[in-house]
């Protein structure tokens, strides 16, 4: 099969195009920023929260320690979901557009 | 035709074989006096040749399947998501982050860890935002993305800039801070080791391209990985593998009280033990600006996802999910990573001491070989230094692996988006363009070989800093815009890159990364004469914000109690001499002995400030002090680069940027024509 090359404005305004998109950018902008903001408690805790970061709650271990790792398993955690959700969902979506990519006029 | 490309691959081995030969043969010719005791030299280069001869072989087995452009830059799109995502790790986790972060941990306790934790969330922007697309629309470099739909030469040219800019801040940084390693460990010259590095890197890159380079940075990344395991198992099992009673252990520790005492000084004196060790778990102890640290973070959350070195690797998997499976497995080696420095670190603050660390290198790189040593048995046993030789090379090759992915990507830039691209306007022959890019990474290779020695012994701190904040403000937000909005077009790319990097680069020049001199000799002379002492002095208000980032009105200022007056290190010396004279017991003879060599070889070290800085009073840019008061100019640079790629793209026209929106989006999402994997 040779490429031709698809009716691209076709395909972004297709409804299942269109799906697509709002799905991915609802989702994406939702993960990004939670991340952005779950990261950066962790400076200003340290800095402002002193506190509450030095209160021990299982042995020496301190809110502080707990927090660092929980940043971890949070990073983890978010890129769990959204490799769960792309490999089920969006890569789906997309296949269905690309199969019939030539058909969309 | 046949006969030939045998004779190719015949000459390339023998060169390869070469490279290999002079590289160890100069290494051991060179070996003065470092980490590693004398008589067990033998065993660090016997594993430094293991590995030498282990990415010789891998080298050798790639040269034969590098023939064409996408064999060379993007290893034939056929590496799979695992493979990517381990050469990721190895690309990453340079030096400074293996070494360093450890010894962060064992000089400064918990900020160090928290400092880690930066680089691996970089990688949630990677996988949200960045990896796919790229591989989506992209081929080999950062340029291809760009000149997308933006005009395909000003793309080009303005990201083989920023491209090569990065890379050389980078790659000065690591070859310095590699020829120092190297050094410090086994004692070979700082120029050969450059030197050693530079031709190895080279061999990889010129001979073996992408394929070679993947496969260096696979095994480095899983020689790391291990080393790092069987580390934390020696150190943790003691302990039962519980997380409390190990921190029990590092909290109860004198080393630790101590270190944490000197770092408190005044502060200190009413604490009781257990408190300085649970000091050592808290924030405060290293970091000490927020403002900084955000600034920081910025940079590594979008930087990373800006590193042409990173970005390039997407384009060697065959689609976009295998580049989203490597970006997974690239976070679970690394996070993994750096959790476990959190003990490696701890460890090496309770069974070697902060006082045994800084005494082998002032900022703690040495924290893991040394620890490394003392599980094996100590200083003077067989398996001791065995796994000191055997970390100092992983460290080595962890720098050539980081070197070589550098080399190659500014060599891309330049073969590819200048060359072909711009000078040849994409009308090369295949042929060609693997000859230009061996050639580009040859260039590359010497440059680097040539600033790594120019820059021996001078401060290169500065140079990451610059290298994530001008990839966070020039190519992240340029790229990111190209990808997302319908808006954005050339004029805004082009001027958003050029001021977002410029920026970036102009406020670490005045920043107190640089070298004041005035400072050092205010510090030298304290050191040397001691200093008198000083009243309390009350906290002062911040003036407004503006006053924290520039030196032009009065920023806030904690308290500080009232000093005492400190003896120089003269006249402590002279007091130590005098006492010598009076001692017999051997005990303490010895004690003291040691404390006038470490009294002499600071006030050695002052007097060469001294004469080094003898005259001057400004620094390179010509400031007294700093002007710019944070070390890491993204909080500002950042939202610049975006900014000014939003305005000029809002009032500007670029009709290619426009009619090539529908395109780019639908392919970026679908993969709908994306360069598939060479088939073999």
């Amino acid at each position: 099969m040779t490429q031709t090359t698809p009716n691209w404005a076709a395909i972004d305004t297709d409804p299942r195009f269109q799906a697509l998109h709002a799905k991915k950018t609802r989702f994406l902008w939702g993960l990004m920023i939670f991340s952005v903001i779950y990261y950066f408690l962790l400076p200003v805790g340290a800095a402002y929260y002193q506190d509450l970061f030095k209160m021990k709650v299982w042995g020496p271990v301190n809110v502080g320690i707990l927090f660092a790792l929980s940043e971890f398993v949070v990073a983890w955690g978010v890129a769990g979901i959204y490799a769960k959700r792309a490999n089920r969902e969006f890569d789906a979506m997309a296949a269905e557009i690309v199969r019939n990519a030539h058909n969309i006029k | 035709m046949l006969t030939t490309s045998n004779k190719d691959i015949d000459m390339n081995l023998k060169l390869i074989g070469g490279a290999a030969a002079i590289a160890l043969a100069s290494m051991t010719a060179f070996a003065g006096e470092g980490a590693v005791a004398e008589e067990y030299k033998w065993l660090t280069f016997a594993v430094f040749g293991a590995i030498i001869a282990v990415t010789m072989y891998i080298t050798w087995w790639a040269a034969k399947r590098v023939h064409s452009t996408t064999e060379f830059y993007a290893a034939g799109r056929s590496v799979t998501g695992i493979q990517n995502g381990w050469a990721i790790a190895g690309d990453y986790l340079s030096a400074a982050s293996f070494l360093g972060i450890a010894g962060l941990i064992s000089l400064y306790g918990y900020d160090g860890f928290m400092y880690s934790v930066g680089w691996l969330v970089a990688y949630i922007t990677v996988l949200l935002v960045i990896a796919e697309p790229c591989r989506n629309i992209g081929k080999y470099t950062l340029g291809d993305v760009l000149a997308f739909r933006n005009d395909p030469k000003k793309a080009k040219t303005i990201a083989a800039v920023s491209t090569i800019t990065v890379s050389i801040f980078y790659l000065t940084a690591q070859m310095v801070g590699g020829g120092i390693l190297v050094k410090t460990l086994i004692g070979i010259d700082y120029e050969v080791s450059v030197i050693a590095v530079g031709i190895l890197m080279l061999a990889y890159v010129v001979f073996g391209g992408m394929v070679a380079t993947t496969w260096v940075q696979i095994v480095k990344a899983a020689l790391l990985v291990t080393a790092s395991i069987l580390l934390v198992v020696f150190t943790w099992a003691p302990y039962g593998f519980s997380l409390p009673a190990f921190l029990t252990a590092v909290v109860g520790d004198a080393d630790v009280q101590k270190q944490v005492a000197k770092l408190l000084g005044d502060a200190a004196t009413n604490m009781t033990p257990e408190e300085l060790g649970q000091r050592f778990l808290e924030p405060g102890l290293f970091l000490k600006s927020p403002i900084d640290q955000i600034s920081l973070g910025m940079a590594l959350v979008f930087g990373t996802a800006g590193m042409p070195h990173i970005l390039m690797r997407f384009f060697t998997v065959p689609t976009a999910q295998e580049a989203r499976k490597s970006v997974i497995w690239a976070m679970a080696i690394i996070g993994g990573f750096y959790v476990l420095t959190l003990f490696l670190g701890m460890g090496a603050a309770m069974n070697v001491g902060a006082a045994g660390i800084t005494a082998v290198d002032k900022g703690g790189n040495m924290a893991g070989p040394l620890l490394a040593q003392y599980l094996g048995g100590g200083a003077d046993s067989m398996l001791g230094n065995f796994f000191l030789a055997f970390v100092a090379a992983v460290a080595f090759a962890t720098i050539v692996a980081v070197v070589a992915g550098l080399v190659l990507a500014s060599a891309s830039a330049m073969a590819h988006d200048l060359y072909v691209g711009v000078v040849k306007g994409d009308h090369a022959t295949p042929q060609e363009q693997v000859t230009a890019a061996r050639i580009a990474s040859v260039i590359v290779g010497i440059i680097a070989i040539v600033i790594g020695i120019m820059a021996k012994g001078q401060n290169v701190a500065h140079l990451v800093a610059m290298a994530f904040a001008v990839a966070a403000s020039s190519n992240l937000p340029a790229v990111f815009l190209t990808l997302y909005w319908r808006r954005c077009n050339t004029n805004g790319v082009v001027w958003g890159m050029l001021v977002g990097a410029t920026t970036a680069i102009a406020l670490v020049m005045v920043s107190p990364n640089m070298t004041y001199p005035q400072a050092v000799i205010k510090d030298a002379k304290a050191v040397l004469e001691g200093t008198p002492a000083k009243d309390a002095v009350e906290a002062k208000a911040s003036a407004g914000f503006i006053c924290e980032l520039f030196a032009v009105c009065q920023k806030a200022e904690p308290a500080k109690p009232a000093v005492a007056a400190k003896p120089g290190a003269m006249e402590k010396l002279a007091k130590v001499n005098e006492k010598m004279a009076t001692l017999t017991d051997p005990a303490e003879l010895e004690k003291a002995k040691s404390d006038a060599a470490k009294l002499e070889k600071d006030i050695k070290k002052a007097e060469g400030d001294l004469k080094k800085f003898e005259g001057q009073t400004t620094s390179m840019v010509g400031l007294e002090k700093p002007f710019f008061l944070l070390k890491n100019p993204g909080l500002i640079s950042i939202p610049l680069g975006f900014l000014v790629v939003v305005l000029l793209s809002l009032f500007t026209r670029d009709r290619r940027s426009e009619e090539m929106w529908d395109e780019l989006y639908v392919r970026q999402n679908t993969g709908i024509h994306a360069e598939g994997a060479v088939a073999h």
